[in-house]
Order: C-alpha cells, then sequence, then structure tokens
C-alpha cells in the first residue's frame, strides 16, 4: 500500500518496519515528528528525553543490551550528543543503533547551519543520507542493517527539505521485535584506556571494511545511484541537492551518493574516469569535493556554489547550464515592496508580559533557544544574547564575573521550562556553587512550545499523554542551593517588574518562575466569555495596548483598539497595560 | 492559455511536464492542509507526487508558503521563480511577496482578505492598496490574476478555517481534474475527523462558485 508520507513520518515508519524497539529523542526542528510519529506505533517505547545526550545514551543502552534502537535530534542536538556518540563508536552495538541527525541549510529554524557530516567523520561511523520519503523509509531500515553488519552506530541525515517534504512511500510488513539474549562484554561495553585501544584498532578496520564495500552497494543494496547520461558533465551529489541537479541538469551523469561516509573511492574513481568534467554539487561545507580532490581527483564545487544557506534548481542551473531562466508572469521590480511579516508571540502567549516588563526595566538580559527568543525583536526588543540551550544562566553569571559583580544589579537570565531541563540545571547549580549574584526567570509555560507542543519532564504528560511525573521546579532549584525563589503570573507586568526588582537587587542566585500555560495548549485556552471588550468612551487613543503588538487587537481608523473576539484569548494583558480602564473581560462591546 | 484540462492532465502523466501548485499565506490559515489534500489528489490520478512545507515559525504569524509538484517523476520539492502553474494565495498582502513564483502563462487565485502584519500595525510600512490591480499592470498580460472573497465564503459554512478548502474550489475549476478525485480527497484528508467533512465540501463547492 502507498501513502504519502512526510520524510519524518517515513523515518519512523522505517524504524518501526525494521522492529525498532526503543527511540529516545530530543525534540528539535526539523527531526521532531520522527520521535512524535514513532510513538503511533505502540509496541515501540518512545519517549522525550531531557536531552540529546540522555537520548542518546538510551538508546546505547537499549542497543548494547540486545534491541534495536534509535535516537533523533537535530543538527545542534548532535553536539550536546557528541560525548556519547563518539565512545559509541568505539563499543559497537548489539541491537542495530540509528542516530538521526536533521540539518537546517538555510536556517528556517536554527541558530546556525552546521553541516553534520563532520561529525561521521570525526566519530567514524557510517553516514547515510536520503533525497525523498521513500528513501527516509529504505534508509532507516537499511541503517539498522548497517549498523549490526558492521558492529557501529549508523548516522542517518536529514535535511529540512527532506524531513518537511511529503512523497509516496509503499509500506510493507514490519520485522517482529527481537531482543537478543545479553552478553556481558567488558572488552566491548566498557570503555577504558585499555580496551578503548583495542577498539580503536576495530574502527579503523571497520570504516575501511565499509568504504570498501561502499563501492559495492549500488548493486549490492541500492544506496547510492549511477545515472549515466551525457559523458560532458558529471555531477557527484546527495539528498536534497541531487533533487535540484536532476530537475536543472536532466542530460548530466550524476552520481548519486547514499552512503556520505565513509565515500566509496572506487565507485567515484569510475565514475570521474566515465566523464569529461567533474562537478560536486553539496550545499553548505564543500565536505565530498575536499575529500574527492584529497583522492586525487580533479573537480570543481565550491568556486561554483555557495558555501551559504539552500541551493536551488535555478542556481544549479544558472552555474551548469545554457538553459534560459525560466519567464515570470510578474515583473516583481514593478511591484510595491511587501511589508515583512515577522512571527510575533501569539495572543495570549505569557511571554509577552514578561518581556514588557523587561523591555521597560531596560535591564540587560542574556537569553535561551524557544519561542522566548522573539523577545529580542521588536516591540519589546528585550534579549541582549542568545547561543544555544541553556546558555542563558552561564552567560549571566559571566556577565557577573567579568564585572566583578557591578552588572548583576542589571542582568537577568530567561529560560524556558523545557530548555531549563534540557541544560540549564547544571548552570543553575555552577553558579550557586561559584557564588553568583544572578536572577533567572524561568519562563514555565507547561510545554515545548517553540518545536510544536512537546510533553516535558516538568509537564506531567509522556509523549503518548498518560500522565507522568511531574518534577517540581521550586524544589528542584531550592535543592541545588537557590535561596530565594519567587512564583508569579507573567501577565501582570506591573507585579512582574516588582518582583524582578526586587530579585536582582538581592545578593546570591534568585529565581523567579513566571508561569503561566501557553495559549495553545488545551490549560492556556481562556474563557471565550472573557474576551476584552472596549469602552470606546473612556479610551483615549493612546496606543498603549497597540503596542503589546497581540495578534487579537488592531488599532481602528480612529487609532482606538479592535478586538478579535476569534483570536482573543482572554488573559487580559491589554486591560493590565491600560491606564484608563477602558479595557475589561466580558465580550465585545 | 495552457490550463490543463482533462486531457492535458494525461499528458502531464506522460510526458514528464510537472503541475506546480504554490500555497500561500499566514500561518494558521490552513495552508498545510491544503498541501496534504493535494498531495492525495496527485496519488489518485496516479501521479509522482513532493509536498513541501515549513513547520517551526507556522504557528506564530509568520509568512508561510507549500509547495505542490506533480508529474510522472517529480524531482525537488521546490518551486522556483517563474514555474508555478498556479498560485493560490490565502492573504491579498502575499501575492505580492511570491508573485516571482508564477509562470508566465500561470493562475494567480487572491483571497481578499488581509491580515495586518506587524510592521502595519506599527504604523511603519503601509498595507499596499490596490493589489490586484497592480499585479495585473506588472504583468506581461498572459497570466490570469483572480481575486475571490473567500473569507466571506467560508465564514458562511460556519468556520473560517475553511477558507482552504474555499481557495481549493476555486483551483478546482481550472485544472478540471475529475470532481470525484476531489471529494474522494477530502474525505480522505479528513479521515479521522469526519464530522469535518461535510463543512468541507460545503466550503469547496462555495470556492467553485467564486470563480465559474
Amino acid at each position: 500500500m502507498k501513502q504519502i508520507l512526510l520524510g519524518n513520518e517515513a523515518v519512523a515508519r522505517g524504524a518501526f518496519e525494521a522492529g525498532v524497539k526503543v527511540i529516545s529523542s530530543y525534540p528539535g526542528t526539523p527531526s521532531t515528528e520522527i520521535t512524535e510519529s514513532a510513538a503511533a506505533f505502540e509496541r515501540i517505547h518512545c519517549e522525550w528525553a531531557t536531552n540529546e545526550k540522555v537520548g542518546m545514551e538510551v538508546a546505547i543502552g537499549a542497543s548494547i543490551r540486545g534491541a534495536r534502537a534509535m535516537s533523533c535530534m537535530k543538527h545542534v542536538g548532535v553536539n550536546v550528543a557528541a560525548d556519547p556518540l563518539f565512545t559509541a563508536s568505539y563499543i559497537g552495538v548489539s541491537g542495530g543503533l540509528v542516530v538521526v541527525a536533521a540539518d537546517d541549510p538555510g536556517m528556517h529554524s536554527s541558530q546556525n547551519e552546521q553541516d553534520s557530516r563532520h561529525y561521521a567523520r570525526a566519530a567514524k561511523v557510517p553516514m547515510l543520507e536520503p533525497s525523498d520519503s521513500k528513501e527516509c523509509k529504505e534508509f532507516a531500515i537499511k541503517a539498522f542493517e548497517l549498523s549490526e553488519k558492521y558492529d557501529t552506530p549508523v548516522m542517518l541525515r536529514l535535511h529540512t527539505r527532506v524531513s518537511h517534504s511529503r512523497s509516496l512511500v509503499e509500506l510493507c510488513e514490519p520485522r517482529d521485535i527481537t531482543v537478543k539474549p545479553y552478553e556481558k562484554n567488558v572488552g566491548k561495553y566498557v570503555m577504558m584506556p585499555g580496551m578503548a585501544i583495542k577498539r580503536h584498532v576495530e574502527v579503523e578496520k571497520r570504516m575501511i571494511a565499509t568504504a570498501n564495500d561502499s563501492s559495492d552497494f549500488p548493486t549490492e543494496i541500492g544506496l547510492h545511484k549511477e545515472i549515466i547520461g551525457s559523458p560532458d558533465l558529471g555531477i557527484i551529489t546527495s539528498g536534497a541537492a541531487y533533487n535540484y541537479v536532476r530537475e536543472a541538469l536532466p542530460e548530466a551523469s550524476v552520481l548519486k551518493l547514499g552512503m556520505i561516509w565513509p565515500l566509496p573511492e572506487a565507485l567515484i574513481r569510475s565514475f570521474a574516469a566515465k566523464v569529461k568534467r567533474l562537478v560536486v554539487v553539496e550545499e553548505l561545507d564543500p565536505f565530498f569535493e575536499k575529500e574527492i580532490a584529497a583522492m586525487g581527483i580533479h573537480c570543481e564545487g565550491k568556486s561554483l556554489f555557495s558555501l551559504n544557506g539552500e541551493y536551488s534548481t535555478d542556481m544549479i542551473r544558472a552555474a551548469l547550464s545554457d538553459d534560459p531562466t525560466p519567464e515570470k508572469a510578474i515583473d516583481p521590480s514593478a511591484l510595491p515592496a511587501a511589508p515583512g511579516r515577522p512571527p510575533v508571540m501569539c495572543a495570549g502567549c505569557p511571554h509577552k508580559g514578561l518581556f514588557m516588563a523587561l523591555s521597560r526595566m531596560k535591564v540587560q538580559v542574556t537569553g535561551d533557544i524557544g519561542c522566548y527568543t522573539l523577545g529580542a525583536l521588536p516591540p519589546t526588543s528585550a534579549m541582549d544574547a542568545c547561543v544555544c540551550m541553556g546558555a542563558s544562566i552561564g552567560m549571566a553569571h559571566g556577565f557577573d564575573k567579568a564585572t566583578d559583580g557591578m552588572d548583576s544589579g542589571k542582568t537577568v537570565a530567561v529560560i524556558g521550562d523545557s530548555t531549563f531541563l534540557h541544560s540549564g540545571i547544571t548552570n543553575l547549580l555552577n553558579a550557586v556553587y561559584n557564588r553568583s549574584n544572578i536572577t533567572v526567570i524561568i519562563l514555565d509555560n507547561s510545554i515545548t512550545g517553540m518545536t510544536g507542543h512537546q510533553q516535558n519532564a516538568s509537564t506531567g504528560f509522556d509523549i503518548r499523554l498518560a500522565p507522568a511525573p511531574a518534577v517540581n521546579l521550586e524544589k528542584l532549584c531550592e535543592s541545588v542551593g537557590v535561596t530565594s525563589i519567587r512564583t508569579f503570573d507573567p501577565v501582570d507586568t506591573a507585579l512582574a517588574q516588582t518582583v524582578i526588582k526586587e530579585e536582582i537587587n538581592k545578593t546570591g542566585v534568585s529565581v523567579i518562575i513566571a508561569r503561566r500555560p501557553c495559549a495553545l495548549i488545551p490549560s492556556g485556552k481562556g474563557n471565550k466569555n472573557e474576551v476584552t471588550r472596549v469602552n470606546k468612551d473612556i479610551c483615549t487613543a493612546c496606543g498603549q495596548c497597540i503596542r503589546i503588538m497581540c495578534p487579537a487587537l488592531t488599532a481602528g481608523d480612529d487609532k482606538k483598539p479592535v478586538i478579535d473576539p476569534e483570536t482573543c484569548n482572554s488573559c487580559g494583558l491589554c486591560i493590565n497595560v491600560c491606564k484608563f480602564g477602558a479595557l475589561s473581560k466580558g465580550g465585545v462591546s | 492559455m495552457t490550463t490543463p484540462n482533462e486531457i492535458d492532465l494525461k499528458e502531464y502523466l506522460d510526458n514528464g511536464k510537472i503541475l506546480s501548485v504554490v500555497l500561500a499565506g499566514v500561518g494558521g490559515q490552513g495552508t498545510l492542509i491544503a498541501g496534504k489534500l493535494l498531495g492525495i489528489v496527485a496519488m489518485k490520478l496516479g501521479m509522482d507526487v513532493k509536498v513541501s512545507e515549513v513547520h517551526g515559525m507556522s504557528q506564530r504569524g509568520g509568512s508561510v508558503i507549500t509547495y505542490v509538484r506533480m508529474g510522472k517523476e517529480v524531482f525537488s520539492p521546490i518551486i522556483d521563480p517563474g514555474t508555478a502553474d498556479y498560485c493560490l494565495v490565502f492573504e491579498a498582502l502575499e501575492s505580492i511577496r511570491w508573485a516571482s513564483l508564477l509562470k508566465a502563462e500561470g493562475t494567480m487565485i487572491i483571497s481578499s482578505q488581509q491580515i495586518k502584519p506587524l510592521p502595519v500595525l506599527l504604523g511603519k510600512e503601509a498595507y499596499p492598496t490596490e493589489i490586484c490591480g497592480q499585479l495585473q499592470k506588472a504583468s506581461a498580460g498572459h497570466a490570469r490574476i483572480i481575486e475571490v472573497d473567500a473569507i466571506t465564503a467560508a465564514l458562511s459554512t460556519g468556520s473560517a478555517k475553511a477558507v482552504n478548502m474555499v481557495m481549493l474550489g476555486a483551483l478546482s475549476v481550472f485544472t478540471h481534474i475529475p470532481l470525484q478525485i476531489w471529494e474522494d480527497s477530502i474525505e480522505e484528508a479528513f479521515s479521522t475527523k469526519p464530522k469535518l467533512v461535510p463543512m468541507n465540501r460545503k466550503a469547496f463547492q462555495l470556492g467553485r462558485d467564486l470563480v465559474q
């Protein structure tokens, strides 16, 4: 039976058909839907881990114990999981172990556009890269098979355009889940120098064997694809870029690599010998290009294409073909500029009130990863730095130490509940231990919001929405030694300002928990009978409520607010900011 | 005008031509579901298909775009400038943002609904006026640019969310894909929420009425 599946759904389907037993992941765009859709298969243990390192370690344990296991993450998640990954490479597997890394060229929803292929080379593990949903499923299955065949974790590299594109997939019967009998093997599973020295030798042997066998893969297991067209131009490519190449250059010869590390040297040599001009088309870094050049094969690549962003059919056509650019119906230069549509915090978003308070107080804000990073943009513009998951607390501590405490009275760290649990706890402990004077605001909206509402260890539900133990954030902070802990509802911006002011003036580490559920989850939905009502007789059109930039509130022709009752979430933030009492709860006027 | 009618559809299947449809709008307008439905339509026509979505920012009021490409064999999931046969634009201003995607003899259907973006709300930029007229002026004259009041039609079925089916209904008039395929696809797209099928069917029909 054929179905139209998202690339991520197809990876989950492949893992299911391959008999995966355990999937442990942390959400991250564009990888999130893999674990989410795998959770629909009841026989798989699926879970949201507290971070990628934890997810990877759970999968390693399941593999050692004999089950097929997988951990999925976005590209930057691999940085977090890199420590276990590098040594898992030495240990190898018992049950197949697959690590999915979803790259985001063009940074649709990421803080950098790092190229995960370097991890496969550095950790010495094979890496596969599919180009559509059909291959997502097939390569996921092959990744498990290769993992067991070569006794190694196998990475599956995805790309936003593969993860988030739908195409046709043939569904097959799943393999039974088998868990191999446990065998204690200290020499293989306990990595101390004496054992690791021997395992490293095995790793190098394995990579040579994989590389040699890889050249036979096109016929043997269908990973690489060689299309012999015109001898004038040969392209070596993989993944999403392969699709643009085939559209732009239908005549060209193409070697599409399915296993992108280690490289099939014999296959590349034989392909290069068949064409007059060899060009590597790869997004981001010149990874293949440099490896192929090191084989002594002349090729072109980054002299023609960018190191930045996504490629397109147009871009490849312009660089390598005489075909004309398609004729547009409309000349865009004859049109007015379209005003931008930057993402805004939703109607009823609990972060909005807090960032308004921070904006008014003109404090320095070290930020973190989540919806609330939007606080850096207008209208609040209340963020000074944002690096990676968990960094806000460490950076605030750095501000404190760099100024001998001079900046601590005007610096706060903001971090979401899921991000705090991901990698904020150790940072908070460090700040307490090293006698910091910082104030940390945990934005507890009871969900992992940015990635599309996943549960976490503080929400009280697991990935399948079954009740689960919920960590108490106040007690957690208390246990690492924080002495001042306050909790409030950030919709009250005046209270927020008072609390923040009091806490930043205290010595020691303070934690403020701004608690209000995300407006898009059931517990955050407001009472529809309490949507904001405007009393136009009292309103002075001062514009204060307009400036909160709520999608439910726009200015009418008279500059007075107009509430869209469909969108209004009855949070009351606009009512709180009105100095004239012109806004109230209770329906449209 | 090369509008794929039933005969042309066969040509798309056999001659390697690709039918490209852009769905552009603002987060929350249902472009993702419309894209998914077009994918089902393609599958029922026996075509290969790719649907590309952008997640992440879609719920936060950002500009969103979904690409659907169908034919005998489809490689790229992306629609490049000057290659879209149809642009379905769910919000008036977005038609300007994505105008360059439309191919010379393509068709653009614009919902007249306006959702003002942040810079306009802040008074820093103006919402463009007479959008349809400006697009027509900027086109070489081969393209068809049609404005429809999709939101009023959607609201008459009981929900603004049905605007995506109104837009697909309008599109269906131009593609001449057999009506039965559309109806079966709507049923399949909402198979997990069958209660929504009648409303979406009605919205689809209203969309057809708007352009017929």
